[in-house]
């Protein structure tokens, strides 16, 4: 219940919180919402010696449409992202998380940035293509969501490199649909599908994309269900085949709750559920 | 660096200002420092909502928040959620239909339904129970806890 | 007008909806100390060494203790009460503190006491123990087999004991049956889990202890941490504020609880423990853990002739106060509802390796129940009758109460053909079986199932269940004292110690029409044993049958002593003193009358012409030993939906009707209804006390352990019919337990009538999605690959069994 000591900071620009993070080296960590890190900390199974807390640091907290995508500051908390239906599925993920306290503090950047494949948005910037700008020592780099999850908690950020922007394409003509099957309304998704469909004016699928939670050690694509729809009809039938490849390449980790097999048999359940949700009319 | 961090927190509408160990929880604040111990613990690990407060008007579990994360800002516990003999429409309807038992998860839940009731004011029965879903209780089996929240509801909760 | 019977609302609530409760953890005394035990890791291991010198170098440590350091501390063990006549109950020795060996994850190997909270947490993490592991055992019927590794070799086997009893002859009724059905059922290990987590303050002032602490039993407490700590009773005060729920897991003697008063009584200053969660769910003691072979014999016409049942408990690895007593509590309902002239029952306790079991709400009440209502399912199927039939072709009929069953338990009254009719007058089961198959149409498996119950509570007649009944080293009588203050107030003292119940409200709505004083102004007090009346505490459903008639008989006395001064004072005959809405007044005489207020004021500060053979004072007390337990008892019916395809079950409906007697409140007795069902969906559904195969517990969190959320849970639809038990004056009978008792059977019942068009024949509880849908594959013939199984799940590669992620994940987190 009560954490390691550690020092605190709490910088007033960006700059200053990376070189705090670049002068301490691994065991310093960055503090946003605080609703990833806290918890591992009370249970004494994180342990940093100094949190560089981001919530005096300017310039991360917006949500803004540019050019066909949106451009979302990394301390942009989930009940943001919830209350902005404009963003369509991110909305509709964000309102799925954990509940409303948690929602009221967690944030976009800290929930990408702790790398959990159990966590709801990670899948969701997978399956949208989106990707994040990061402010390091050497500048500002951007990293395409197929390169920022790398294992289990651990992403391709540097230690001492922050999370500025999440950048997403607008999906406004897309239809979409999630499905997250946990125990209790609470919990992490057992597993959880993001689908996210565009329809060709013949009715056809023209594109398809589908983020994949807590099907592996980083969130995942179901691939083989995209390359088998794409261009398909949009019916149950199609989508019901293609729905039966999306544990395809999957290695699930079993649990208390699920088997490794059931985990697949969910993924592909529920792979069929968001593709019907997101082709409804 | 420092383990020790200046806070300044408005708490019920009166302004507080201490020094605290970096680690201090919010809700460790708030009980041991100064006294309000109506703000409960039940977890060790976010689930359970018995120390939910607001936190600049929202609701948030403050075992979860560092002490030195809230400097800067108001805090409402249940203690301050209605001033005078006047309660709240929510504590009033948490007595009127027996919305509680123990007691132990009421204040909580009365934060985390204040928040929902701000976020949507006439909330279904399902809503409600969403809404919620953030706090356990282990006593009422939650039926006259969604009672009361469509009772206050009802009554129309003050912004 | 009397208040019994109305919907008064509590007078515990104002406190509490304003953030004025006072609880145990609340309490923060002058110079407190904190208190943080080291607990083992292992399952079963030998302590080989304890190196407490860099935790008591840490800034603000005032002491680091181990077994030994504190072996002079205590004069007696933790106890445990149970003697049954002509049984030894394999008994070791369990100290607060462990010397030598661990038995399971979370036994208390040493205690730091700090200044903060912080660093007490802190120094605990430099505490280095050093343990030899040795195997451990997990499993309660691989425990009994030859070669299992034992818990406690001076046994020579990890059987606790075996208890028996029998009523008429089963082995005839089983040669003769038409029909006989057998059942093998998992009554799984639950958690209490109140969202108050226990805390025990102690403080020492000049040889005189207290302890505040999150207890059901604060007198019970008393007796025995004095033996434990060696102080005398007159010099322990113990004190249960308000307590956050207990659902039997505060109806213990902790380690902890004499651990904190040992360590004030040594520091000479104040100290704190205050569990956590982890904490709680490791070694707050746990409940169920019961496997059970049930047979039912019957004739074809479904009358049913014998019962029998094997039940194995799982003990765990010590005997708390009462751990091999509660399998058994369940066995005078064992019979159901149903009278069955055949009753053989046989309990075998087992160690192992776990933390040990003990009473969780309903305690040895809802096993017995599920497994009479699951096999009187199972008979019906194989008999081919309809369930509800067969039900009320065996029902004990309402005129045959008092019934005396086969064990020699009687049965105070009864009506189980009116509860049933009742809730199909509720629930339409016509309309519900085309609902079921319209949506079977579309691919909706619903099901329904149903418990008709009777349970046996009200703790209890002290001949029945003490040292010359049962064998409890105790009794179970419940004490009152009632005093009218000189203005007119009143102040009720009861031997009970709610703690969620509502009994300030209720026993101020006995104690408040008894004295002809509005319950408004009636204060109960409970809970500390320095004040007021002696008392045995809360469980058992046995605080409004014993403790409320308790208040009643003391209340009575006083309403005749009243009447004394009254007649004196209005110079009239006792015996023509009648009360009349609120006014004690003169037998056809209304305009000669007194206020309660009048007469108490008389009775305290007398005016002369007081007779002489009336003492002064207006107050009473009452002992009262009930003649017989209380039976309440009820139908249910649940309805759930279930995902054929992601096996996950979900109730929809419930709807029940109960009957707990007389009512005093009916808003409480709904408010435990509720509860109580929601804590048996919970076992059927969510929860479950996982340990994986060496003993480690895997549920050690709220993540894991699925306690269920308001989203989980139904809208209740509760009824009541009133049948007033003859056991005692008020006619009532407890309710506490009853919704969880009933609920079990009525969720597994009907996830099975969902699933039967799926071929599937029994699943166990908890009914989580993925054994539902394991099940379901098995019945379709896909089965495949390993089955999540009750025990040693496979956890995958990131071990901890989190389920989920996040806080049980390892510690590289990234960024926030």
């Amino acid at each position: 219940m009560i954490t390691a000591p550690f020092d605190y900071e709490a910088p007033e620009t960006l700059d200053a919180a990376v070189r705090m993070l670049h002068e301490n080296g691994v065991d310093a960590k960055l503090l946003a919402g605080g609703h990833s890190l806290l918890p591992l900390m009370k249970l004494r199974l994180a342990a940093p010696i100094l949190l560089v807390d981001l919530r005096r640091v300017p310039g991360l907290h917006h949500i803004q449409r540019e050019n066909g995508s949106w451009r979302i500051g990394a301390m942009t908390r989930h009940a943001d992202l919830q209350d902005t239906p404009e963003l369509g599925v991110v909305a509709t993920v964000a309102s799925h998380i954990a509940d409303q306290q948690v929602r009221n503090r967690g944030t976009i950047g800290g929930s990408l940035a702790h790398g959990d494949p159990a966590s709801d948005l990670p899948a969701v910037l997978l399956a949208l293509d989106g990707e994040v700008t990061a402010q390091g020592p050497n500048g500002l780099r951007t990293i395409p969501a197929s390169e920022l999850f790398q294992d289990y908690l651990t992403t391709t950020l540097e230690h001492d490199e922050v999370i500025t922007e999440v950048r997403l394409p607008a999906t406004d003509d897309w239809g979409y649909g999630y499905e997250k099957f946990a125990r209790r309304a609470e919990d992490w998704a057992m597993v959880g599908v993001c689908a996210v469909v565009k329809e060709a004016a013949d009715g056809s699928c023209e594109d398809v994309r589908i983020g994949l939670t807590h099907m592996g050690s980083t969130p995942l694509r179901a691939s083989a269900t995209e390359a088998a729809l794409r261009g398909q009809p949009l019916d149950a039938d199609s989508i019901a085949r293609a729905a039966e490849q999306a544990a395809e390449g999957t290695d699930p980790p079993g649990d208390l709750n699920a088997t490794p097999d059931y985990k697949r048999h969910l993924a592909r359940v529920l792979t069929r559920r968001a593709l019907e949700a997101a082709t409804r009319a | 660096m420092s383990a020790s961090v200046h806070v300044e927190v408005t708490v019920n509408g009166e302004r507080r200002v201490d020094d605290v160990e970096a680690r201090l929880l919010l809700v460790h604040w708030l009980r041991d420092e100064l006294g309000l111990t109506g703000t409960h613990v039940g977890c060790d690990t976010t689930n359970c909502g018995a120390c939910t407060v607001h936190l600049n008007g929202e609701s948030v579990k403050s075992c979860t928040v560092l002490a030195a994360q809230a400097d800067g800002s108001q805090v409402t516990t249940i203690e301050g959620l209605s001033s005078g003999d006047a309660l709240h429409p929510l504590q009033d309807a948490f007595w009127e239909k027996h919305g509680l038992q123990c007691g132990f998860c009421t204040p909580g839940m009365i934060m985390a339904a204040a928040d929902l009731l701000e976020r949507n004011p006439n909330p279904s029965d399902d809503e409600i129970r969403h809404g919620l879903e953030g706090n356990l209780c282990r006593c009422t089996g939650y039926h006259n806890i969604v009672e009361a929240v469509k009772a206050a509801a009802g009554k129309g909760v003050p912004a | 007008m009397t208040s019994v019977g109305q919907a008064l609302k509590r007078k515990e609530d104002p406190r509490m909806i304003t953030g004025r409760g006072y609880y145990t953890e609340d309490i923060t005394l002058p110079g407190m100390l904190y208190a943080t035990i080291v607990r083992s890791p292992e399952a079963h291991a030998t302590i080989t060494s304890i190196d407490t010198s860099a935790a008591k170098e840490r800034d603000g440590v005032v002491a680091v203790l181990t077994g030994e350091d504190m072996a002079g501390d205590f004069a007696g063990p933790i106890p445990m009460v149970w003697a049954p006549p002509g049984v030894e109950i394999n008994t070791p020795e369990h100290w607060p503190l462990k010397r030598g060996e661990v038995k399971h994850v979370g036994d208390p190997v040493a205690v730091v006491v700090a200044t903060t909270r912080g660093a007490a947490v802190d120094a605990a993490e430099d505490v280095f123990v050093e343990y030899d592991a040795k195997p451990a055992v997990v499993d309660p019927e691989q425990a009994l087999e030859d070669g299992a590794p034992l818990v406690w070799e001076q046994f020579g086997t990890n059987k606790t004991h075996e208890w028996a009893v029998a009523g008429g002859d089963f082995d005839a009724a089983q040669a003769e049956a038409d029909v006989t059905v057998e059942h093998r059922y998992v009554n799984h290990r639950t958690s209490g889990a109140p969202i108050e987590p226990r805390c025990s303050v102690a403080e020492a002032r000049a040889g005189h202890l207290t302890l505040y602490s999150t207890t059901q039993i604060p007198h019970i407490a008393r007796f025995i941490l004095s033996g434990m700590v060696g102080v005398p009773e007159d010099r322990l005060r113990v004190v249960a504020p308000d307590v956050g729920g207990g659902f039997g897991a505060k109806l213990q003697v902790y380690a902890e609880e004499a651990l904190v008063l040992a360590l004030a009584k040594r520091l000479g200053r104040p100290v704190k423990w205050t569990e956590t969660r982890s904490e709680h769910m490791t070694t707050s003691h746990h409940g169920r853990d019961q496997i059970a072979y049930v047979t039912l014999t019957a004739k074809r016409d479904g009358t049913v002739t014998g019962c029998r049942a094997r039940i194995v408990a799982d003990l765990g690895a010590y005997q708390q106060i009462l751990t091999p007593f509660i399998p058994t509590l369940g066995f005078p309902v064992m019979g159901g509802c149903y009278a069955i002239p055949s009753i053989d029952l046989h309990f075998t306790g087992v160690f192992t390796n776990k933390m040990p079991t003990d009473a969780i709400r309903g305690a040895g009440r809802p096993e017995a129940t599920y497994w009479i209502e699951l096999t009187m399912d199972k008979l019906a199927r194989e008999l081919g009758m309809d369930p509800l039939e067969l039900r009320r072709k065996n029902f004990i009929p309402k005129e045959q109460f008092p019934f005396e069953t086969a064990l020699g338990i009687v049965y105070d009254s009864g009506d189980y053909q009116g509860t049933l009719d009742r809730l199909l007058e509720n629930f339409d089961l016509d309309a519900f079986r085309s609902e079921q198959a319209s949506l079977r149409q579309q691919g909706i498996y619903r099901g329904v199932g149903f418990s008709t119950w009777v349970e046996v509570c009200g703790l209890a007649p002290s001949r029945a269940v003490g040292p010359q009944g049962v064998g409890l080293q105790a009794a179970f009588y419940e004490s009152a004292n009632v005093r009218v203050t000189p203005t007119g107030s009143a102040i009720v003292y009861s031997g009970a110690s709610p703690h969620g119940q509502g009994l300030d409200t209720s026993f101020a709505q006995i104690a408040g029409d008894i004295l002809g004083i509005d319950p408004e102004n009636v204060q109960v007090l409970h809970g500390d044993t320095d004040q007021g009346a002696w008392g045995w505490g809360t469980y058992g459903s046995r605080s409004l049958s014993v403790g409320g008639e308790a208040i009643a008989r003391a209340a009575r006395k006083v309403q005749d002593k009243a009447k004394h001064v009254c007649a004196a004072l209005l110079e009239a005959a006792p015996d023509d003193i009648e009360l009349v809405d609120g006014k004690y007044q003169v037998r056809g005489s209304p305009d000669k009358s007194m206020t309660m207020a009048e007469i108490s004021g008389a009775a305290h500060i007398p005016p002369n012409e007081l007779p002489t053979d009336i003492e002064p004072g207006l107050e009473e007390s009452s002992f009262y030993d009930p003649e017989n337990f209380v039976f309440p008892f009820g139908a249910h019916a649940c309805v759930v939906d279930v995902d054929a395809e992601t096996g996950k079950a979900t109730v929809v409906r419930y709807v029940s009707v109960d009957d707990c007697g007389t009512p005093i409140n009916p808003m409480l007795i709904d408010g435990q209804v509720h509860g109580g069902i929601a804590h048996a969906i919970g076992q059927a559904l969510y929860e479950q006390v996982v340990y994986d195969s060496e003993g480690q517990l895997v549920t050690g969190t709220f993540v894991d352990y699925a306690l269920p959320t308001a989203a989980e849970m139904p809208h209740f639809e509760t009824d009541r019919t009133e049948t007033p038990s003859p056991t005692n004056s008020l006619g009532v009978k407890g309710v506490g337990e009853a919704g969880t008792i009933a609920a079990t059977p009525a969720v597994v019942a009907a996830v099975h009538d969902a699933l039967q068009p799926l071929g599937v024949e029994w699943v166990d509880m908890p009914l989580t999605p993925v054994r539902v849908y394991e099940a379901i594959q098995a019945a379709q013939g896909n089965g495949s690959g390993p089955r999540a199984s009750e025990q040693g799940v496979d956890l995958g590669e990131h071990g901890g069994g989190a389920a989920g992620s996040g806080p049980t994940g390892p510690d590289e987190g990234g960024a926030a």
